[in-house]
């Protein structure tokens, strides 16, 4: 589903590269963990998976695709199997719930009659039941991201990046979005996450990777934060 | 819904920011008025050179002395000369009738001036009113000449003002187009930052660049129109104020602007108008949007 071959990416006026001949492969429906220091490198990955920001060397291959050659004009269809969640929500704060979900849908050419029909689901599954009206204000910040998580779902994505989606939450609000990340990747959505919340490695039990000044330094199956 | 959507947004952009827009649409409609006042100039000296040239006329004016085996000569070498069209001799006593007419306001003038003192004159018509200098040369030392005029010298200062004005126009065009421009690049940019957070949802879901270009585009191309169509309001009023009012006097000696070669100019105003609006905004949002 995801391969980084010997990706190798130092930006303009860095002394040392971000991720130095980094080799991964993720499987279809797999739960990874990217955890290390800030500065190691893990949301770059999570930048060149999106197709944000190209390799200096090496290849990464996303669902079948080379995004390494991939040209800027194929770039919006390519997201749209690609669900993403970050530490700061990203809602519109002029808009509801619905409404913050139902823009995604739209403003990639479908219908508001299949808004209508597949956003209240995606609000219940995540457990929204009841707050489609509510404004992003008028919801805790676990509430928050969990629009932002129905936002990244209801397109049924393939994948699901999420940055370090709990960085802004208190821990028990933390561990319900887990759960919910866990409910997403049973539905077979390959799930990819950046974190340094110890706490929720070690109580997942989830493959690991960990990056160290761009170099991955362990990848383990069923690892903990260590 | 998609076209409704994006109409939509393009209203509620222009109303957002609407000073920022009405200062956009005001230099819009200057420098378009003025590429159409100047478009409309250009027509209009055509016309006019058309019809001035076609009936211009060179004069040979003679001695009032000359013999008649004098005139009669240079009269057989016009008439033989293949530059020359035709030729009409205006004797003493016609000339003093022309005189007589052109003055009539002046009777003064008229009483001051005898009957003979008015010199004989051929006046020719040239095939190419261009080659006036041969026909100078050729006839200025013939005996019984005094003088050869050639009316096109007027027309040519007459048409050089005519010209500088043009000119003047399109550069007053250009300087406001620029302005107008820089007006348009900075709107879309007040308008793409106001509408940053949606703008990166809109990329992060996939949303195609056209669908997130085309509001803020569309902005700048309806604020065109308007202006286009504000400089048509002006060119028609300018036209009902100059033509109808205050030079109606020169009637006869302006070819008319019709409202047809209005109507005729206002697609180019409008074209331009848009096109360099899109064009503007798209480039903008080249280096503001990186879509």
């Amino acid at each position: 589903m995801i391969q980084l071959e010997q990706v190798t990416k130092t930006y303009p006026k860095a002394s040392r590269p971000s991720l130095d001949n980094v080799s991964v492969s993720i499987e279809k429906g797999e739960f990874v963990f990217f955890i290390g220091p800030s500065g190691s490198g893990k949301s770059t990955i999570i930048k060149m998976l999106l197709h944000e920001v190209a390799p200096n060397k090496g290849r990464v291959v996303v669902n079948g695709k080379d995004v390494t050659s991939m040209r800027s004009w194929k770039r919006p269809h390519f997201r749209r199997s690609i669900g993403c969640v970050f530490q700061d929500f990203r809602l519109l704060p002029n808009r509801t719930a619905y409404e913050n979900v139902a823009f995604a849908l739209e403003v990639i050419g479908k219908t508001k009659a299949v808004a209508r029909r597949v956003v209240p689901e995606v609000l219940e599954l995540v457990g929204l039941g009841g707050k489609e009206h509510r404004y992003p204000h008028e919801l805790s910040g676990g509430e928050q991201q969990r629009v932002a998580v129905a936002r990244a779902f209801v397109n049924r994505p393939l994948i699901l990046l999420a940055d370090e989606p709990t960085g802004n939450l208190d821990p028990d609000t933390s561990i319900e979005i887990m759960r919910l990340l866990d409910r997403i990747n049973r539905t077979g959505t390959t799930v990819v996450m950046v974190t340094h919340d110890s706490n929720i490695v070690n109580q997942m039990r989830r493959r690991v990777v960990e990056i160290e000044s761009g170099r991955i330094v362990r990848d383990q199956a069923r690892g903990v934060y260590g | 819904m998609r076209v409704k959507y994006v109409l939509s947004e393009v209203l509620v952009g222009l109303w957002r920011n609407v000073t920022m827009s009405i200062a956009m649409i005001i230099t819009m409609a200057v420098s378009l008025t003025m590429l159409g006042a100047s478009g409309l100039m250009y027509r209009q000296v055509d016309d006019m050179k058309d019809l001035y040239y076609k009936n211009i006329e060179v004069s040979i004016f003679l001695k009032t002395d000359v013999t008649d085996a004098q005139r009669e000569q240079v009269q057989g070498q016009l008439e033989a000369d293949p530059l020359i069209n035709n030729v009409i001799y205006v004797d003493k006593t016609e000339a003093y009738k022309r005189f007589q007419e052109m003055f009539q306001d002046a009777p003064d003038l008229i009483s001051a001036v005898k009957e003979d003192s008015l010199p004989p004159s051929f006046r020719i018509k040239l095939k190419n009113p261009e080659q006036y200098k041969n026909i100078y040369d050729q006839y200025k030392n013939t005996e019984g000449v005094e003088e050869i005029i050639d009316q096109s010298r007027l027309l040519d200062k007459i048409f050089n003002i005519l010209t500088s004005i043009q000119n003047i126009a399109l550069a007053a065009a250009v300087v406001m187009a620029i302005a107008a421009l820089l007006l348009v690049a900075n709107t879309i940019q007040v308008a793409a930052y106001s509408k940053r957070r949606e703008v990166a949802v809109m990329k992060l879901v996939g949303a195609s660049n056209w669908f997130i270009q085309a509001p803020f585009v569309l902005e700048a191309v309806v604020a065109g129109l308007i202006g286009s169509l504000l400089g048509l309001v002006a060119l028609v009023a300018a036209k009902y104020l100059l033509f109808e009012r205050s030079l109606s006097a020169l009637d006869g000696l302006l070819s008319p602007i019709t409202w047809g070669d209005i109507l005729f100019i206002f697609p180019l105003m409008a074209g331009v108008g848009g096109l360099v609006s899109a064009g503007t905004a798209w480039i903008t949002l080249r280096f503001y949007l990186r879509v």
